[in-house]
C-alpha cells in the first residue's frame, strides 16, 4: 500500500492497464478544481466552525465556543423551521402542478410546444431580477393589485409574516415549476406507448391509466425532480435576500440568509460556519432521505439510462 | 418490471427526441392538464407583460394608468438612465465571467466524463463519487471558506474571484451529465477507433467529442445560465462597482431608483434581453437537450 497505490495504477492487468492508464489522467484537472473550491470548503467550513474570525482580522482557534453560541441561539431553530416550511409548501405546490403541466405538454400538438417555450421564460431571468421585478408588482399602493383595484391582490405581501412566506413560495413556483414541468415532459413522453394500448384493451380509461400506469412510470422522476427541489430549495438565498432580506422581522430569514448575515453583516464568521455545517447536513440527510425512498437513486437511474 | 420497459426504451428516445413523434398520440382531451396548462401560461405570462410594458411608462403615466395597459406614449427615458448607469460595463463584466466559467468548465468536465466512462480503476470510481457528492450539497453552504481562499489568493474584488469557484461548482452537475452521455456511444465505435490504432487523446475529440456536442452545448447553456444568473459569489467576493456582474447591479439599481419603478422594470429587462435573444435562437437545443439530460 505504501508504494504501490500510484504503481498498480498502471500495471493492473495487461489489455486494460493500457487504457485505463492513458485516460486516468484526464480525470484529474477537473478533479483538482473541485477539491480545491469544493472539498477544501467544505471540510474548511468544519474547521472555521471552531475558531473566531470577523472575516477581516486574524482566525483564533476557540473551541466549541461557535457551536455553544449557536445551538443555543433561538434564531437557529427559527431558521430551520422556516427552510423547512418553504421546502415543504414549494414543493407541495410545486410537484403535482409539475406533473399535471408536464403530462399535458408531452402531447404533440403544436401549440403545446409553444407553450413549452412560453413557460421557460421565467427560467431565464436571474432570482434578483425576478425578486426586484416582484418588489414592484407586490407593492401593496402602486403594485398591480393595487392598479386593478384587487383588494384580495393589494396585500401588503412582503410586509406581513404569513403573507411574505406564502409570496416567496409563490415566487419560487413561478420560477420553477416550469422546469419541473418540462422534466416531467420528458419522462412521460418515454413511457412506452404500448403500455396504454394494453390498458386500453382492458378497458381501463384516462383517470385510471394516469394512476396505474404514468404516476408509477414517473417515479424515478419523481424522486429526482423532488431532489433538485428540496436541495436547491436550500439555496434560495438570492430571491429572499432581494426580495425581503429576510423580513419583516425573521419572518424569511432561511438558513442560507441566517449564514449570510451571521458571517457577513455581523461578522461572526465562526456561527455563520456552524450553520453552514447545519446547511450541508441538511442537504446531505435530505439527498439520502429521498435516494432511499426512491429505491436506489442516483445509481440505479443511471444504470438505467446507460 | 415495469423499469424493464422504460429501460430498453430510453436510449432510442433520449439520442433522438424528434424520434418520439412516433410515440403514442393520446387519445381524448386531458381536460384538468390542459386547464393548468392555460392557466399556468396567465400565471406566467402576466408579470412579464407588465413588467415589460412598465418599462416604457413614464413616471406619471405609472402611477395614473391602469396597470396592464400599454403605455399611450411609451417612453424610452428608463432605458436611457439604465445605459448611462454604467449597465456597459456590467454587462461586459458578466460576459468575461460567464464565458471564462464555463468554457474551462465544461471542457474540463468533457475531459473528467470520458475518462470516467473509458477507464475503470478505483480511483476514476472514486472521483465519480466525489462529483455525486458535490451534487448532493448545497455548494453555497462552502461560501465562508471560498471567500477565505479567495482572501488568500489575493484575488478578492476580481472577476478571477467569481470564475474559479464558479467553474468548480459548475463541474460535478456537468459530469454527471456528460457521463451519461457518452455511456450511450456504442462500445463498437469505441472498439474500432482502438483496433485502428487511435490514441485515446483521437478518440476524445474524433469520436466523443462530435458524439455528445448535443449535450456539450446543454451542459454550457445551464450552466452559463447558473453562472450569468448568478448573485452570491460577486456579492461576496467582489466589492468595487467596476467589478459588479448584472444581477449585483440591478440589486444596487433598485436600491438607488427604487421609486422609479418603470426605470428598475426597464434594468430587468436589460439584463434580461441577451439572454432571451440567445434562447430565441438556440431554443430548441435547449428543451430538447435539457429534458433528455435530465429525465434520467
Amino acid at each position: 500500500m505504501t508504494t504501490g497505490a500510484p504503481t498498480t495504477l498502471l500495471t493492473v492487468g495487461h489489455s486494460r492497464a493500457g487504457r485505463t492508464g492513458a485516460v486516468t489522467w484526464m480525470a484529474l484537472p477537473a478533479l483538482v478544481f473541485f477539491i480545491a473550491f469544493g472539498v477544501i470548503p467544505l471540510l474548511g467550513v468544519l474547521a472555521l466552525s471552531f475558531t473566531r474570525w470577523d472575516g477581516i482580522g486574524e482566525i483564533n482557534p476557540a473551541g466549541l465556543d461557535s457551536w455553544r453560541v449557536e445551538l443555543n441561539d433561538p434564531g437557529l431553530p427559527h431558521a430551520l423551521k422556516v427552510t423547512f416550511e418553504v421546502m415543504i409548501l414549494s414543493w407541495v405546490v410545486q410537484t403535482p402542478l409539475s406533473i399535471l403541466i408536464g403530462v399535458f405538454l408531452a402531447s404533440h400538438e403544436r401549440y403545446r410546444a409553444v407553450l413549452a417555450v412560453l413557460y421557460f421564460i421565467p427560467l431565464l431571468l436571474s432570482s434578483a431580477a425576478i425578486a426586484v421585478a416582484y418588489k414592484a408588482l407586490l407593492d401593496p399602493n402602486f403594485g398591480l393589485g393595487a392598479g386593478l383595484h384587487i383588494g384580495f391582490l393589494s396585500q401588503d405581501w412582503l410586509g406581513k409574516d404569513k403573507l411574505a412566506l406564502g409570496a416567496v413560495v409563490f415566487i419560487v413556483s413561478w420560477q420553477f415549476i416550469p422546469f419541473h414541468s418540462l422534466i416531467y415532459q420528458g419522462a412521460v413522453r418515454q413511457i412506452p406507448r404500448s403500455m396504454y394500448e394494453a390498458a386500453e384493451i382492458d378497458g381501463a380509461g384516462r383517470v385510471r391509466q394516469f394512476w396505474s400506469i404514468t404516476l408509477p412510470q414517473l417515479k424515478y422522476t419523481i424522486v429526482a425532480s423532488s431532489t433538485l427541489m428540496v436541495v436547491g430549495s436550500l439555496t434560495f438565498f438570492d430571491l429572499i435576500f432581494v426580495l425581503t432580506a429576510g423580513g419583516p422581522g425573521d419572518a424569511t430569514r432561511v438558513l442560507a440568509l441566517d449564514m449570510y448575515k451571521t458571517g457577513f453583516q455581523a461578522n461572526l464568521m465562526g456561527p455563520a460556519s456552524v450553520i453552514a455545517v447545519i446547511l450541508v447536513l441538511v442537504g446531505l440527510g435530505l439527498a439520502l432521505l429521498l435516494r432511499r425512498i426512491g429505491g436506489g437513486g442516483a445509481s440505479d437511474s443511471q444504470l438505467e439510462g446507460a | 418490471m415495469t423499469t424493464t420497459a422504460t429501460s430498453v426504451d430510453k436510449p432510442a428516445a433520449v439520442r433522438r427526441p424528434k424520434n418520439s413523434r412516433r410515440q403514442r398520440r393520446r387519445g381524448g382531451p386531458n381536460w384538468l392538464g390542459g386547464l393548468a396548462g392555460w392557466i399556468w401560461l396567465v400565471i406566467v405570462m402576466v408579470p412579464i407583460y407588465w413588467i415589460v410594458i412598465t418599462s416604457f411608462k413614464t413616471q406619471a403615466n405609472y402611477y395614473a394608468m391602469n396597470p396592464l395597459k400599454p403605455p399611450t406614449s411609451p417612453t424610452i427615458d428608463n432605458y436611457q438612465l439604465v445605459i448611462q448607469s454604467d449597465f456597459a460595463q456590467y454587462f461586459i463584466n458578466s460576459v468575461l465571467v460567464t464565458a471564462g466559467a464555463i468554457i474551462p468548465a465544461v471542457l474540463l468536465s468533457f475531459l473528467a466524463a470520458f475518462a470516467i466512462v473509458r477507464g475503470n480503476n478505483w480511483f476514476l470510481t472514486g472521483v465519480n463519487g466525489v462529483f455525486l457528492m458535490g451534487l448532493a450539497i448545497p455548494l453555497q453552504a462552502t461560501i465562508i471558506p471560498v471567500y477565505l481562499i479567495i482572501i488568500k489568493l489575493q484575488l478578492y474584488d476580481s472577476l478571477l474571484a467569481i470564475i474559479l469557484p464558479s467553474i468548480a461548482f459548475a463541474i460535478p452537475l456537468s459530469v454527471l451529465v456528460l457521463t451519461n452521455f457518452i455511456r450511450d456511444v456504442p462500445k463498437e465505435l469505441f472498439e474500432s477507433m482502438r483496433v485502428d490504432g487511435a490514441s485515446e487523446w483521437a478518440t476524445l475529440w474524433n469520436l466523443a467529442f462530435p458524439l455528445t456536442r448535443p449535450a456539450l452545448v446543454t451542459v454550457s447553456i445551464y450552466n452559463g445560465l447558473a453562472v450569468w444568473n448568478g448573485f452570491l459569489l460577486p456579492l461576496i467576493l467582489t466589492q468595487s462597482p467596476g467589478r459588479r456582474t448584472l444581477p449585483l447591479a440591478l440589486w444596487t439599481f433598485q436600491g438607488q431608483y427604487g421609486v422609479n419603478v418603470p426605470a428598475v422594470l426597464a434594468s430587468v429587462v436589460l439584463t434580461t434581453l441577451p439572454i432571451l435573444i440567445l434562447y430565441a435562437v438556440g431554443r430548441r437545443q435547449l428543451l430538447s437537450g435539457l429534458t433528455a439530460g435530465f429525465s434520467k
